[in-house]
């Protein structure tokens, strides 16, 4: 079992980390850094829980290893606010009623900010699309979906 | 009765109040067990699990996973002779003798890390005997079965279930009401009908997770995902032999219970693995894969149903058996059995009614409590049966159902009275809202299109004596601290809470927060987070506890202005005066008291108010006739309907509308009562299209999302209208009770009529899978290959 030592940037603060080869991205979030807000539901790339932003694009945090993250940029759901503002999408789910048990929301929030990213106004069926790799037991979908058109209105309405 | 004087000011019940941790989840910031940091000392526990469904173990030898390099400890059923049951103490925490289904756990392992314990658990042996297995529960119920529990006669056990020892039948629960015998003979039409309802699990997203730490002392701690921190508490104190104050536990966030993570499934492995490593913390997180079925499933049922009615088309008989896939150990599973025994009729008034509810042992994964408790699969062939019989004497479905469905004071199969109930309601509103009787043309050629509707019924399922208390403290600033011992597992018990004590109390909500995580050591005692109960029984116990404050804090201020408390009252934190008109923050002597007059001394003190609730009237039932003055302590009622389309070419069902309308009573905060009401339908629709665990030769085929399929974002409804009732519960606060569980009861049901209206088949059981739907069309003639 080899160890690295890999450099990344993680919710814009520069990180060197020491991994083992075979540990998966979001392990060294959770255990090497203490991000635990990345969640583990399935460790199988099926539930979404894990969904992080690495280099903008969303990716199950748990079917990628540390080693490929090197010289990489990721963002967590600890990344999504900023000095105490909340975005968007953060501050429509609060209101829209878009979180139950809480713990499908962190993969829900990056994969919904990976969406309005490259679709700043999306239609209900492409919302339902990007979001079929987050599983949620809980609020049946309709209100994260809601949450996410009022965050695109909102983001619009201020730019 | 909890009748106060605090319900003309309800403010903020009745309000959609942002969730209390809301922030925190979309921060990343709220914690559920597997975030908590436990330092360098956390040893990490897998469990060797057993491979056949039934046999003895003959031999276990552990010497080569004990000298695996990190490896701190390997126990097995040897260590640990308590058994161990909510209801019926029929398992051990570790198997001793004898393993009952394919992942029953044999031994446990703590090492440094999970790579070395998963090794170290290969390297245990165990030599097992086979013996034959029972995988139906109406072949395990019949004297040709081999016993899977001799032992039965001897288990500990409530004194309302009724094992049959020398069977597999752990618990046998009867009504016999009238005398169907001869009602059959008025009856103009009868139907005979027999469904089988598969196993399905609760996939909560957050899979149970369990730390436990045992000190030198003797003293448990045990932090897990639960529903049930009390009742873990008892339970797993009991089996080990040591008093329930030495077993600490502390349940963080849940993400996701859905019934399994109450009661006692995985958490006793950990503490039981914990006492052989003295001052160490040991985590057991499940795989998705063992989540599937190593801790609760839900069971499966074979249900017959025999209904007839008159000309009029008036329910006059129903004879209904049911065979209950309990699984390997149904310490649990028995009271499910109970609750389908009572609420056999469904939602409607039967004079002469003849039921069997039988548990039975089979040796499947261990059926548990799951969302709905006994009612889904029940209400899956009921409701269909209704249809059916209504069809037989050429009446409309919901007009039947119209004529037939429990008002205030009917009579139910137990024998007491319905108490005022909006179940009418929810009917006329849901078959209004679904557009019922008139048939929209299918979207495309190869479509065809259909409406149902359901009702359905349930009751907390919870001994007469589940209690709740709560307490509530004020601080320097004005905040109201609420103590309680229930659990948000998301569906939104803390925010309900805190609305609650705001209202009871007299300030703003955002002015109240909850003492949580709930800690067994310091939190007041909540019997289970489970049966929909919380904003009932607890809501009850916080308005007594914001009561007690009130009124020390009236009494206080009332002294100190030589007025009397029922001049003063608490709006918004401020203590007011209706006759002086004077004012004071309640912040000014939360914890300091009041000066008496002339610098003589000192008034009041901290205050601190303390609330308890336990029902008082639920009587026992007659174990030969299931009747009883009060079986239950009220039934939440409600309808889903639903229009579908069926894909000729694909057999896939697309769901165009889902309608439900329940009776909460009173919404305590609407909103949410409404995201309950949608979660359920899809979860019901997940259960209805997509799930079920492939059980074959007791293994289950499916234990990944990819094989075991639930709702996508992809799978909702177009349209979904959730409509609230409110016929007040006379014992509820502000006239509340539940809706948790009712939510996903009579999806099945509504779908399955839904289909038979548009393509005119039913099937035996759900999931109504594309390809059973498209090959029963095949078969039946509506499409040729």
């Amino acid at each position: 079992m080899g160890y690295h030592e890999i450099n990344l940037t993680i919710n814009g603060g520069p990180e060197q980390v020491r991994v083992t080869s075979n540990m998966t991205l979001m392990r060294m979030l959770r255990e090497s850094l203490a991000l635990t807000g990345t969640k583990n539901g399935c460790s199988a790339g099926e539930c979404g829980a894990c969904t992080v932003l690495l280099n903008g694009e969303p990716v199950n945090s748990c079917m990628v290893l540390a080693v490929e993250c090197d010289g990489a940029k990721v963002i967590t759901v600890e990344g999504l606010a900023s000095d105490q503002q909340l975005s968007p999408i953060q501050e429509a789910m609060i209101h829209v009623g878009g979180v139950q048990c809480g713990f499908c929301t962190p993969g829900m929030l990056i994969t919904s900010r990976a969406l309005l990213d490259r679709n700043p106004n999306p239609s209900e069926e492409e919302i339902s699309e990007a979001l079929v790799g987050n599983l949620c037991r809980c609020t049946g979908y309709i209100r994260i979906i809601d949450s996410i058109k009022v965050a695109a209105r909102d983001k619009a309405a201020t730019t | 009765m909890i009748k106060t004087d605090t319900q003309k000011t309800s403010s903020p019940v009745g309000e959609s109040k942002p969730r209390i941790d809301a922030r925190e989840k979309v921060t990343g910031a709220a914690l559920y067990a597997d975030d908590i940091q436990f330092g360098n000392k956390l040893l990490h526990a897998r469990i060797k699990r057993s491979p056949h469904p039934h046999a003895m173990i003959k031999k276990i030898d552990v010497t080569k996973a004990l000298a695996l390099p990190g490896v701190k400890a390997v126990v097995t059923g040897e260590d640990f002779p308590g058994y161990i049951g909510l209801y019926l103490k029929d398992r051990h925490i570790f198997c001793r003798d004898r393993v009952r289904y394919v992942g029953d756990p044999v031994a446990g392992v703590a090492a440094i890390n999970p790579e070395i314990a998963e090794q170290a658990v290969n390297l245990i042996e165990v030599e097992y005997e086979v013996l034959e297995p029972v995988f139906d529960p109406e072949y395990g119920a019949s004297p040709k079965a081999p016993l899977l529990h001799p032992d039965l006669g001897e288990y500990t056990v409530a004194s309302f279930i009724l094992p049959q020892p020398g069977s597999n039948i752990s618990n046998h629960f009867k009504i016999r009401k009238g005398d169907v015998t001869s009602a059959w003979m008025k009856c103009k039409a009868v139907i005979e009908r027999k469904y089988r309802i598969p196993h399905i699990q609760h996939v909560p997203i957050e899979p149970h997770v369990a730390i436990a730490k045992v000190e030198e002392s003797g003293e448990a701690t045990l932090w897990d995902s639960s529903q049930s921190p009390f009742a873990q508490r008892d339970l797993i104190a009991e089996t080990l032999g040591i008093t329930q104050s030495e077993m600490r536990v502390i349940a963080p966030l849940v993400g996701g219970g859905f019934g399994g993570k109450a009661g006692v499934s995985m958490e006793s492995l950990a503490v039981a693995i914990a006492t052989k490593v003295k001052g160490y913390p040991v985590k057991l997180l499940l795989t998705r894969e063992e989540e599937f079925f190593t801790a609760f499933v839900r069971q499966g049922l074979v249900a017959y149903f025999k209904m007839g009615c008159d000309n009029n088309g008036q329910l006059l008989a129903m004879e209904n058996t049911f065979y209950w896939d309990g699984g390997a150990y149904t310490e649990y599973g028995v009271n499910i059995t109970r609750a389908a025994g009572y609420s056999c009729t469904g939602p409607y008034e039967v004079a002469n009614v003849k039921t069997d509810s039988y548990c039975i042992y089979t040796n499947h994964p261990v059926g548990g409590p799951m969302r709905g408790f006994g009612m889904p699969e029940m209400h899956a062939g009921l409701e269909q049966c209704i249809d059916e019989l209504a069809l037989e004497i050429g009446m409309d479905a919901v007009e039947f159902r119209r004529r037939n469905c429990v008002k205030a004071d009917s009579i139910l199969a137990t024998g007491g009275k319905m108490h005022p109930t909006g179940l009418s309601e929810c009917l006329e509103k849901a078959a209004e809202a679904i557009d019922w009787g008139w048939k929209a043309p299918p979207s495309a050629p190869n479509k065809r299109r259909g409406k149902g509707l359901a009702l359905m019924w349930k009751a907390p399922a919870m001994p007469g004596n589940a209690g709740s208390s709560a307490w509530i403290e004020l601080a320097e600033d004005g905040m109201l601290t609420l103590g309680v011992g229930c659990q948000d597992m998301g569906q939104g018990a803390f925010t309900v809470a805190a609305q609650m004590a705001a209202a009871a109390f007299g300030v703003p909500y955002e002015s109240v927060r909850l003492a949580t995580p709930v800690d067994t050591r310091f939190s007041p005692y909540e019997w289970q987070t489970v049966a929909s109960r919380i904003t009932w029984s607890t809501g009850n116990a916080i308005i007594h506890a914001a009561h007690d404050a009130r009124r020390q804090v009236l009494d206080l201020v009332a002294k100190a202005w030589d007025e009397t408390p029922q001049d003063l009252d608490i709006v918004n934190g401020m203590v007011v005066s209706f006759r002086s008109e004077r004012e004071i923050p309640v912040k000014n002597l939360a914890v300091a008291g009041l000066p008496k007059a002339d610098d003589t001394g000192w008034m009041g003190g901290p205050i601190i108010g303390r609330g308890s609730f336990m029902p008082a009237y639920v009587t026992g039932l007659d174990p030969d006739t299931g009747q009883g003055e009060h079986a239950v302590v009220h039934f939440t009622t409600g309808a889903q309907a639903i229009e579908l389309e069926v894909d000729l070419d694909t057999g896939k069902i697309d769901i165009l509308k889902g309608v439900a309308a329940f009776d909460v009573g009173r919404a305590i905060n609407p909103d949410m009562v409404k995201a309950q009401m949608e979660g359920g339908l899809i979860q019901g629709i997940s259960s209805a299209l997509f799930e079920c665990l492939q059980l074959k030769d007791g293994i289950v085929q499916n234990p990944s999302f990819v094989d075991y399929r639930i709702a996508t974002s992809a799978d909702i409804p177009k349209s979904v209208q959730s409509i609230i009732v409110e016929v007040p519960q006379d014992d509820g606060p502000w006239g509340a009770r539940g809706i948790g569980e009712h939510s996903m009861v009579p999806t099945i049901p509504a779908i399955a009529n839904a289909i038979y209206d548009a393509i005119g088949i039913r099937f035996e059981g759900p999931p109504f899978t594309a390809e059973k739907v498209y090959l029963a069309m095949l078969e039946a003639g509506i499409v040729k290959g």
